[in-house]
């Protein structure tokens, strides 16, 4: 019954642009159609736009907004420090100040930034029309917004959180009840999903939505790095998810993960927040190097030298970075081996970062450099980086550590590493990028006025501060006494405080000031080679006119007559016959496309999705546990809105003309769809999560003689054994449905998954009954506790694999799934293996491990 | 709004710094500024915690580690940069393929892996002794890191424990362990003169060795944030010749001194009906408290709150009156109900705990 969908094998060297241009009416008539169907909406319904272009845009702002709160509040204790004794903020301010500094800083702008410019330029840079789930964007800026927004207003209440922006327990949990440190596991875990939901949507984008003949060894370097530093998101923010849930179990119901005097070890946290923090620090550093590697090439006219070696240098450096977590520990009292072997990791860190700074330098040397602000801000990157990089192959020597570490040697490090290395490249992305926003370039003069600015304020604020550190002045601390010899110098990091503070503000003022009376930019401003400059100026919300075949790395250098080509619509889908938004799909490794995907258009329902899904984060932030409840149900039926009305839409024909002679499906399922990819990455991120989980299990069994207790007091092996029995059966029922389906056994699907259904609903009762019966308390000792959170994770994850099965179910009933189009059973499905391992895992942990150990 | 004020919180880095420590001083001037700027400046600077003016063996080796390191750093530093600014000026016709890729692969990979091979096998030899337990028979501290003070009990050969608290006295030349722990949250034990830090965790012993290499007066302070008065949370260190050193133990393993004059015996009433002896030991009196501090010869100590107050007759009145506003959350409650002739008692009593 299924159609059989081969992928459309095309080679590249095959393919050529139309030989003739269109004539110029049909030009011009699908012109109309594309915009058309890429119309943003206008009045109050602007905001229910979901384009990568708009969406990218406020985003973008947002993130800027944060990082002007966040760079305030860095000014309001540089005032405080500036002389000794200071009364200008109380204590409790400072603390409160210091730690949204930073974590307004790391979650709200410096990740968050990077994904903006990413939705924004990502399908530009792959001559795509949008991201895959532009809908998923929408959605993620919206809980950026509420999320952000409810975690910077804390301090104008008084009530931020003040434990640092590493929320070290025990000072989190019992010695600051209030609600404070709720704001950050709550405010920031919800960000950080959707920080996840962007990832998700950039990784599919780079990997399934590139133009056809763009193999991965012609991918701009931009997406490679994006890819790579969405990867990490994806594997690095679980852990601290995880870790913020546990921490939030003990703050709102006493159950002590953290607390030594029932079991708990507050270095739990430490382990899974550092195992986070660190890889996060790449994870803002290789965007920003992505932006250099853009930059580069198109001021020293000549390609990247060492394309090669920067891709390796940069999947190097993602693996290196989840390896080193341990040298932000190095005076814990570790035991001297771990701290040897840590320390040379954290150095061997410095090589690939070398090799790409070196491939910049190469590039440099073999082209002709023209002089422009966005190489001024790449040069000030460069040369304030390198020096950050070396105090920091200073601070991971262990011994050096054991008198830098937590002082203000580390301040100045990091700040040279994170400004250098992320800053100055995004004000230099800023001006490079600036037109293709509204076709205005920014100003030369007030540029350089800027850069010298912001260079020598950051120089006068940051550099003495290693000293000021080595002195003996630590971190995160209010005030100081006069004559330790911290005063002059604290001065005069204050006074280049101000000063950077005035350069960003002249970058600020020159992005914002009216430009109407200025001319528009022309086409491709910079002479760059990369696909974004095909851009008009101003840019059409199409995107890109027709989907080229790519064969350079620097096509609009190295194709002839590129430009022209894509213009008059000589390449793929230069057309909107049916109104409607569509982008290629190709495959992963050599891009031959393989699907003409129908993008969804504008919706409010993300809006309220995010809203109704923030509310959970925010009620449960003041404990009104029924408003949360309330909120979750609200956020789930907005969900399900959002993915029956918008989701796997069956087409009104099977396969479409895309042109050049090539005809492509317009659905897929299965591992060729991009749906199918996306379920997979959020499933490798939430068993991330899952494992982290696990490994504070076995953390526990590692410091205590008698973990996990004897006698054992739960949960006992019948009823974890029960429930895998009876979800195993859950998951291969699942998958048996998927056949029927296919097949089109309507009866044997409905009774297979309604009985799957039911399995899922005992084995998750099942699952709950063993701790249940056997009278484990969570909150007595860490060893309940931790089987509980086990537990309740593994039956939550079911909870949702159920819902998916009805789901499943109705969809084929309301006729919106069938046989052939099927991606719905096939993402459950998926994400039922998932579960499944889930629970093997869950149930050899709980009953299992205590036989054995 | 916070009272701090500058006259109050003064560290005696002028009274108690002049003696001992500003021996090797060395004024900070602009010049020197833009000395350590090139990176030519080889002296450390003066300070009662710098780690660039060492006084402990520990501290000593990472002073050198870090004058190599800074010194190699500044020199690739400038290498890189030197050769950003060669990159841009230099003719492009000039550089071949294969210069360009011995120019990625020397700068990039054999040049860091060389110098750090180095930089390791120096830096990490260096780790087994600074982490090396001290040898059996080496003084025995234990320290316990309360928000925001410190209970010091130094251990004695019989098992004993001499409790003082927020000031640290060490013989010159004798390894000391330093046994670590936490009552509340985390905290982070450093003396940056003598040495590295060490973390202190509740329910967790952790081990510091320090070995004091010279007499003086110095600070040490809390390195982990720890709460709303974390900057608060310091204590004076003062290394002492050998003798002196066992004379001033002695002194304090001795009971607290009847007070003599009558206005020291009224402040001894004050202090036992204000119910200050719920949280205070005075040994040899009737106050037992194990909440806060042991004051048993706090008339002796360089300073008081934790190294935030000098120890002074007016600034203990000051501290008693208002502990808070002194210190921010401190767990002490302010006696602001006392009167100004009952305070005078109080602090003329405990000022004379000698």
């Amino acid at each position: 019954m299924r159609n059989e969908i081969e992928p459309v094998e095309v080679t590249i060297e095959e393919v050529e642009p139309l030989k003739e241009a269109p004539p110029k009416e049909i030009q011009r008539a699908q012109e109309e159609r594309l915009l058309k169907a890429w119309k943003v909406p206008e009045g109050w319904r602007y905001w229910s736009e979901v384009n990568n272009t708009e969406v990218g845009l406020w985003y973008t702002i947002a993130a800027l907004i944060f990082f002007v709160f966040g760079g305030v509040l860095a000014l309001l204790m540089r005032i405080q420090l500036a002389v000794p004794n200071n009364d200008f903020l109380s204590a409790e301010l400072y603390n409160q100040v210091f730690t949204l500094h930073g974590s307004v800083m790391m979650f709200l702008f410096a990740v968050p930034i990077f994904e903006a410019f990413s939705i924004m330029l990502i399908p530009q840079m792959l001559g795509s029309r949008d991201l895959p789930f532009p809908r998923l964007s929408s959605f993620g800026f919206w809980s950026f917004a509420l999320g952000g927004t409810f975690f910077c207003g804390s301090i104008f209440f008084g009530v931020a959180p003040r434990g640092g922006w590493f929320m070290y327990p025990p000072l989190t949990t019992r010695y600051q009840p209030d609600i404070g440190a709720d704001f950050w596991l709550l405010g920031l875990s919800f960000i950080e999903i959707s920080a996840i939901a962007a990832a998700v949507e950039l990784i599919v984008g780079v990997l399934k939505c590139r133009p056809p003949g763009m193999r991965v060894n012609l991918i701009p370097l931009y997406s490679w790095y994006l890819l790579v530093a969405a990867a990490m998101v994806l594997f690095a923010f679980p852990p601290v998810i995880a870790g913020s849930l546990l921490l939030e179990f003990e703050r709102a119901f006493d159950w002590p993960f953290f607390d030594a005097s029932r079991g708990g070890d507050p270095l739990l946290w430490q382990h899974l927040f550092w195992i986070f923090g660190h890889p996060e620090v790449y994870i803002i550093f290789l965007p920003s190097i992505a932006l250099v590697a853009m930059i580069v090439p198109t001021f020293a006219r000549t390609p990247i030298v060492g394309y090669g070696w920067i891709i390796l240098a940069a999947v190097g450096t993602g693996f290196l970075s989840f390896g080193l977590w341990v040298h932000h520990m190095f005076t814990t009292g570790l035991p001297g081996i771990s701290i040897g072997l840590f320390s040379a990791a954290s150095e061997a860190v410095a090589i690939p970062t070398g090799v790409q700074i070196f491939c910049f330098l190469a590039t440099l040397l073999v082209g002709r450099v023209t002089r422009s602000v966005p190489m001024l801000f790449v040069f000030g990157s460069l040369i304030i980086f390198v020096l950050g990089g070396l105090t920091g192959v200073m601070v991971a020597l262990a011994p050096f550590d054991f008198q830098a570490h937590d002082t203000f040697f580390v301040v100045g490090h990091m700040h040279y590493v994170l400004i250098g290395g992320s800053i100055f490249p995004m004000v230099a992305g800023c001006y490079y990028f600036f037109p293709l926003i509204n076709g205005k370039m920014l100003s030369e003069k007030l540029g350089r006025i800027a850069f010298w600015l912001m260079f020598i304020g950051f120089n006068t604020a940051f550099l003495p501060m290693h000293l000021t550190g080595l002195r003996g002045m630590a971190r995160r601390i209010f005030t100081y006494p006069a004559d330790m010899g911290f005063d002059t110098l604290n001065l005069i990091s204050s006074a280049g405080a101000f000063i950077l503070a005035a350069g960003i503000a002249v970058f600020m003022w020159d992005m914002l000031r009216p430009k109407s009376r200025q001319p528009h930019s022309k086409r491709n401003p910079w002479g760059a080679g990369t696909l974004e400059w095909l851009a008009d100026m101003p840019g059409k919300k199409w995107g890109v006119r027709s989907v080229p075949e790519i064969d350079h790395r620097y096509p609009l250098w190295d194709q002839p007559n590129f430009v022209r080509d894509v213009d008059e619509g000589r390449f793929y889908l230069p057309d909107a016959e049916e109104g409607k938004r569509e982008t290629l799909v190709t495959s992963v490794i050599d891009a031959n496309p393989i699907q003409c995907l129908r993008i969804p258009g504008p919706t409010f329902i993300t809006f309220f999705a995010a809203m109704f899904t923030g509310g959970i984060f925010i009620f449960s932030t003041f404990h009104w546990w029924w408003m949360a409840a309330i909120s979750a149900v609200l956020a789930l039926g907005a969900i399900l809105i959002w993915f029956w009305t918008g989701t796997s839409i069956i087409p009104e024909k099977e396969k479409k003309n895309i042109g050049l002679g090539v005809t492509l499906p317009l659905y897929i399922s299965g591992p060729d769809s991009v749906s199918w990819w996306a379920m997979f990455i959020t499933m490798l991120g939430i068993m991330t999560a899952f494992v982290c989980l696990v490994f504070g299990y076995f953390f526990f069994w590692t410091i205590h003689e008698d973990f996990p207790p004897d006698p054992l007091p739960g949960p006992g092996v019948f009823w974890p054994v029960t429930s895998a029995g009876l979800l195993l059966g859950a998951w291969c029922l699942t998958i048996l449905a998927r056949q029927w389906n296919k097949r089109d056994l309507a009866i044997s699907f409905y009774t297979g998954l309604t009985f799957a259904a039911a399995l899922a609903v005992t084995g998750g009762v099942a699952l709950i009954a063993g701790p249940w019966f056997t009278g484990l308390d969570p909150a007595t000792h860490v060893y309940p506790a931790i089987v509980w959170v086990l537990v309740i994770w593994t039956a939550f994850q079911v909870a949702i694999g159920l819902i998916m099965q009805l789901y499943c179910i109705a969809r084929r009933f309301a006729g919106r799934m069938t046989a052939r189009y099927d991606i719905d059973i096939h993402n459950v499905a998926l994400y039922w293996h998932f579960t499944a391992i889930t629970v093997v895992i869950t149930v050899a942990v709980i009953a299992g491990f205590p036989l054995v150990a | 709004m916070s009272i701090l004020k500058g006259a109050d919180i003064q560290i005696r880095s002028n009274h108690i710094g002049r003696n001992a420590g500003s021996d090797n001083g060395c004024s900070y001037s602009y010049a020197r500024w833009v000395i350590f700027l090139f990176g030519l400046c080889l002296t450390g600077c003066d300070g009662q915690q710098s780690a660039l003016s060492p006084a402990g063996r520990g501290a000593e080796r990472i002073a050198d580690l870090f004058w190599w390191m800074s010194a190699g750093a500044v020199i690739i530093w400038l290498f890189i940069v030197g050769f950003l600014f060669y990159s841009v000026r230099a003719h492009p016709e000039a550089h071949n393929n294969r210069q360009t890729k011995i120019l990625i692969i020397g700068g990039g990979t054999v040049l860091p892996t060389v110098v750090l091979a180095i930089l390791l096998a120096y830096g990490l030899a260096l780790l087994p002794d600074l982490v090396a337990p001290a040898h059996k028979g080496s003084l025995k501290i234990a320290v316990y890191g309360e928000q925001w003070w410190w209970r010091v009990r130094y251990q004695q050969a019989d098992g004993q424990a001499i409790e003082v608290a927020n000031e640290i006295r060490l013989p010159v030349g004798v390894p000391v362990e330093f046994q670590l722990e936490s009552a509340d949250v985390i905290h982070s034990f450093w003396i940056p003169s003598i040495g590295g830090k060490v973390d202190m965790f509740p329910g967790r012993q952790t081990r510091l060795f320090l070995e004091p290499t010279r007499t003086g007066i110095f600070r040490g302070v809390c390195a982990e944030y720890c709460g709303a008065s974390h900057a608060l949370m310091s204590f004076p260190v003062m290394v002492l010749e050998r003798e002196e050193f066992s004379l001033w133990l002695e002194q304090e393993s001795k009971p607290a001194q009847m007070p003599s004059e009558p206005l020291a015996a009224r402040g001894q009433q004050v202090f036992l009906a204000q119910g200050c002896n719920a949280c205070h030991t005075i040994r040899g009196t009737p106050a037992k408290g194990v909440i806060g501090p042991d004051l048993t010869h706090i008339g002796n100590r360089m300073s008081l709150g934790a190294g935030t107050l000098s120890n002074e007759v007016e600034s203990l009145k000051r501290w008693i009156a208002h502990t808070d506003g002194v210190k921010p959350g401190v767990l002490m409650p302010e006696f602001r109900m006392l009167s100004q002739e009952e305070l005078e008692a109080l602090a003329s009593y405990l000022s004379g705990l000698k």
